[in-house]
């Protein structure tokens, strides 16, 4: 059947939780009562990106992107776009008056400074029909490695294009690739890494909704160049849309020949299964991961060995990350020398990271490795909104660190992310404003490894709860002389004593915020004050006498009686019995009252 | 999957499927669709227009619809933009009419003179 009219809906998590299912039925409610429901077809999609002004919907062949489109937008849009051609330009995404309004996006920030490979798919194909894949070379690139190349030339170009893991750490994916390919055993396997455990990280997840097969595809290719018959990918079962669509992709590639027996008429042979996981981070480590999927409690084991020595159930296994996957078909097909010219002289491509904090345009991006730190708050991120200024970045997670203003023009890839105590990590990226505190956040980051620490080794289960005491005694005003010092001799020896990363790493928020606002720490502890005004136990509230009629409200709503004064006359607090919660300030009709 | 050539046969017939969604470097066919382009019969003009392209498997050209052209004692109206920007205004048109233009103009690109709006308003 060919339609006119093609109209793409995201269904990535972010535009389903802002209703785009509802879109969908109510566009199709309106196709059928204007007779035109064989003329048009819906086609729900993958993410688009731009979450913030979602839901999204595109609407070709105009190429017309409406956003922030609401259930009652909907008629408006079957009947003017839909019935007569006429673009509803109040909902267009960009530059209303474009001339071409498929070009009305392109002076988006937002869109005019990425690149997409590894989402190259995400918002342009119904990830739900393999065909649709196919139609955008998909399992060419599978293809080509069985049918004209030896497994060592796909080893040899993957290396070549420099490609490294986007799971965190980037280890070069052509040499993690060989160690698997040169360990001689009856069987092996490849693994991938759906975990996605970095808080506020959705990159893998967008991946796996909008462009499954990809994940799919490159474990078949990886299978073929190490020698395994079977795969395994790891979900948090926390991602169900992500978990059906890989379910639908793994049927319709077996349906399609493209998994299974004797593979494009070869000897090579693949299966593919999914294995949930219960949403742990430290089931995102590898050792953890693949004890889990062995049926046992996800806890890290001791390397080396190394699981491309001895993996899961003891063979050797290749363990990469979605978006390091998603990067292979492409690279198999446009040449490791196309690869490598994109990014920077050690960090070669793109690196998708999620955007989110004090940001206008929360979302997805997809920028060349070497981008600057810059362009992306400002250019691609529409900047910090209430005029506020920037403070920080914080990437690699929990076990990153963070990025001050004076570093903004640093070049993101991997080393330089490292060099100033920070990572790369799987892609979050939390933008912080003038009203953060780094204390703060340096303890809630180590709030979230104290919760998900698996409690195997002491360094990692004590050490990192012992350090979130004193942060806390810090932020409640009851710091002492020394314990900075302290937080950093204990973060010494968590790096070098626990058993896998998430212990090793656990301490970087620390470090990096204690290297760059040593300050902070210090106002904290010494003056019991906090610079940002965020930690409650070092503010204390204040009526300004000036601004304050004495209409005794806020005294009448305070709930410990800790507001007295004269009507008519400025009333003052009373700091022993005030326990900051906040009520006075919100009730004061004048502004009178403030926190300091 | 037994071959390459099987993938790749199913891909030229996805790509078919999809084509409508890439408009780069693609001849546009609008047609007029307001209520007075509607009531001139624009609605089968349109439907010829989309099934000669199937037909013919043009993959380099799209249909798409737009309001009042201006010029309602004409309709159906139906524009021709070349890739280069070129437009060509088509009027009085019926089904039979569109698949002439589809051969003529979009196959073997021979605008049909004796239906553009030159010619009507000679
Ligand atoms: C505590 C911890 C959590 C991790 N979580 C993830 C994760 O969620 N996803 C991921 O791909 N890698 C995660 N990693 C990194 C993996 O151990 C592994 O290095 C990676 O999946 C390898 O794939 P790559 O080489 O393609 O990056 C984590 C590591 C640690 C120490």
């Amino acid at each position: 059947m060919i339609y006119r009219s093609h109209v793409l809906v995201c269904n990535g998590t972010g535009c389903v939780s802002s209703k785009s299912p509802d879109l969908m039925a109510k566009m199709e409610e309106l196709l059928v009562a204007n007779g035109i429901e064989n003329e048009v077809k819906i086609i729900k999609t993958g993410c688009f990106g731009l979450c913030e002004k979602g839901p999204i919907l595109v609407i070709y062949p105009e190429g017309a992107t409406y956003c922030n489109v609401s259930v009652d937008d909907i008629e408006e849009i079957v009947n003017e776009h839909l019935v007569k051609g006429r673009i509803v330009k109040r909902l267009l995404l960009g530059d209303k008056e474009a001339e071409d309004v498929s070009k009305s996006r392109d002076n988006v920030g937002f869109f005019a400074k990425q690149k997409r490979i590894a989402l190259r798919n995400c918002g342009v194909i119904n990830p739900e029909n393999i065909e649709e894949y196919i139609a955008h070379d998909g399992y060419l690139a599978l293809a080509k490695a069985v049918t004209e190349m030896t497994p060592a030339e796909v080893i040899a170009e993957i290396t070549k294009s420099g490609l490294r893991g986007r799971g965190g750490a980037g280890f070069p994916v052509g040499r993690k690739w060989q160690f698997a390919a040169q360990e001689v055993s009856d069987q092996k396997y490849v693994c991938c890494n759906a975990d996605e455990g970095d808080p506020g990280a959705f990159m893998d997840r967008s991946i796996l909704e909008g462009d499954p097969h990809s994940v799919i595809e490159a474990m078949a290719i990886a299978g073929y160049a190490i020698g395994a018959n079977q795969g395994y990918i790891y979900v948090r079962a926390e991602y169900p849309i992500a978990v059906e669509r890989l379910n639908i992709a793994i049927k319709q590639a077996h349906e399609y020949g493209l998994l299974g027996k004797n593979i494009f008429n070869t000897d090579f042979s693949f299966n593919l299964e999914l294995r949930l996981g219960a949403g742990a981070f430290v089931c995102g480590e590898e050792t953890a991961l693949m004890t889990s999927i062995e049926g046992n409690r996800g806890e890290p084991r001791t390397r080396p060995p190394f699981p491309a020595v001895k993996g899961l159930w003891g063979k050797p296994t290749l363990l990469n990350n979605v978006e390091t996957y998603a990067n292979i078909p492409v690279i198999l097909l446009k040449g490791a020398d196309w690869f490598s010219s994109i990014g920077t002289e050690k960090s070669k491509g793109t690196k998708v990271f999620a955007i989110g904090g004090k940001i206008h345009n929360t979302g997805l991006v997809e920028i060349p490795m070497g981008t600057t730190l810059r362009e992306v708050v400002y250019d691609i991120g529409g900047g910090i909104p209430n005029g506020k200024k920037f403070k920080a970045a914080q990437t690699g997670g929990p076990s990153g660190g963070c990025i001050p203003a004076d570093h903004l023009d640093i070049p993101i890839d991997y080393d330089n992310l490292l060099e100033i105590g920070s990572m790369m990590g799987s892609g979050g990226m939390i933008i912080m404003d003038e009203d953060t505190c780094m204390v703060d956040i340096a303890k809630f980051f180590l709030e979230f490894t104290v919760d998900e620490s698996c409690g195997k080794c002491p360094p990692c289960r004590i050490g990192t709860k012992r350090m979130l005491e004193i942060l806390d005694r810090i932020t409640q005003g009851k710091g002492e002389e020394g314990d900075i010092e302290k937080l950093e001799a204990l973060a010494e020896s968590i790096n070098k004593g626990a058993l896998c990363g998430l212990g090793q790493t656990a301490p970087n928020p620390v470090l990096s915020t204690l290297k760059f606002f040593r300050d902070e720490y210090e106002a904290h502890v010494k003056d019991k004050k906090c610079p940002a005004g965020v930690c409650t136990a070092l503010l204390n509230y204040v009526i300004i006498a000036d601004k304050c009629k004495g209409c005794s409200l806020c005294a009448r709503k305070c709930p410990v009686n800790a507001i007295s004064g004269e009507v008519k006359k400025p009333y003052v607090i009373d700091q022993d019995k005030c326990i900051k919660c906040g009520v006075c300030m919100e009730s004061c009709k004048f502004a009178a009252i403030e926190k300091k | 999957m037994k071959s390459v050539e099987e993938l790749k046969a199913i891909r030229e017939k996805a790509l078919k499927e999809i084509s409508i969604r890439d408009n780069e470097n693609k001849i546009r066919i609008v047609v007029g669709m307001a209520t007075c382009g509607i009531a001139a019969g624009a609605k089968s003009v349109m439907n010829a227009f989309a099934e000669e392209l199937a037909k013919r498997n043009i993959n380099n050209a799209t249909v798409s619809m737009t309001g009042c052209i201006g010029i309602c004692r004409l309709e159906p109206i139906a524009e021709v933009i070349g890739v280069d920007g070129e437009k060509t205004t088509y009027v009085k048109l019926d089904a039979e009419k569109a698949r002439r233009i589809v051969a003529e103009h979009i196959v073997n690109q021979k605008p049909v003179v004796e239906y553009t709006i030159g010619e009507a308003e000679k």
